[in-house]
């Protein structure tokens, strides 16, 4: 906790903070690191697999099969997800299954999937980035603020 | 090799956003919307597209290169026509992430129910 949040309580709140700060779990940060590593790394590894195997049965290049790996990678995890499979995956491996692309589709799936009681458009339609959304909008923003700067920069240079 | 650094490369992208989540106490979302600002900023000085060389599925399979796809898009319109081609290209390439998530996440929301 900040020093500015911590002068707006009472003593006794102070008190409380720093007794919760002492009986706080410690992270096992190395073990979790170790984990994220090998799971993300494995669905990477999963990931070039299948991307070979595009390039070499379909005739791919390597920029083409970028997309097909993408989109085989997500089938899988939203089948995980929809299994109640993935979730027990993301208990143990942490960041090795948020980061790769299978947990931007998990996180849209069981969006998806946990609102259909809600019905179709109000449920699953409207809810289904309530998860995965900033993902988009950040990276759209961030996408075009670069953009913007990078065209400015090559016309002012006479880029074009 | 590739398959190697594919390993390597993608088990430290996830490290980096494990530590951020175990250090720095952010949550999931607050860690994937940094990583991918974060691709799309690499892709804005060009450091992403060698890393995709060097590392294959290991720099494309993290969300990062979904913010790396997106600033990419946007500069492949953006020298074909200007500057409104940086709004008309910046989902180009991220297309068949994005259309595969949506219709499969749909597909699924039909056929599985919730699990306790």
């Amino acid at each position: 906790m900040s020093d500015k949040k911590k002068k707006k309580l009472t003593p006794v709140q102070q008190e409380y903070q720093d007794f919760a700060k002492q009986r706080e779990p410690e992270r096992p940060v190395l073990k979790n690191c170790l984990m994220a590593f090998l799971f993300g790394g494995s669905i990477c590894l999963v990931g070039q697999l299948i991307s070979t195997f595009y390039m070499h049965f379909f005739g791919f290049n390597e920029k083409s099969a970028g997309d097909p790996t993408v989109a085989t990678l997500i089938f899988i995890s939203v089948l995980l997800t929809g299994l109640g499979v993935y979730d027990h995956i993301a208990q143990v491996a942490g960041a090795g299954t948020i980061i790769p692309v299978t947990g931007f589709a998990n996180a849209m799936a069981s969006a998806a999937i946990e609102h259909r009681s809600e019905g179709y458009v109000l449920g699953v339609g409207g809810n289904m980035f309530k998860l995965a959304g900033s993902v988009i909008v950040f990276g759209t923003v961030a996408a075009f603020v670069i953009g913007t700067i990078k065209v400015i920069i090559m016309q002012v240079l006479g880029g074009f | 090799m590739i398959f190697f650094w594919a390993f390597v490369v993608g088990g430290l992208i996830c490290v980096i956003g494990q530590i951020m989540m175990d250090v720095f106490k952010l949550t999931p979302a607050h860690t994937t919307s940094t990583l991918v600002v974060v691709g799309a900023v690499l892709d804005g000085f060009g450091l992403y597209e060698p890393l995709i060389k060097f590392a294959g599925a290991g720099a494309t399979v993290p969300i990062t290169s979904f913010g790396n796809a997106l600033v990419h898009g946007a500069m492949v319109e953006a020298n074909k026509s200007g500057l409104v081609g940086v709004i008309t290209g910046i989902f180009e390439v991220t297309s068949a992430g994005i259309s595969s998530a949506i219709v499969f996440a749909f597909l699924a929301s039909l056929i599985f129910k919730p699990k306790g």
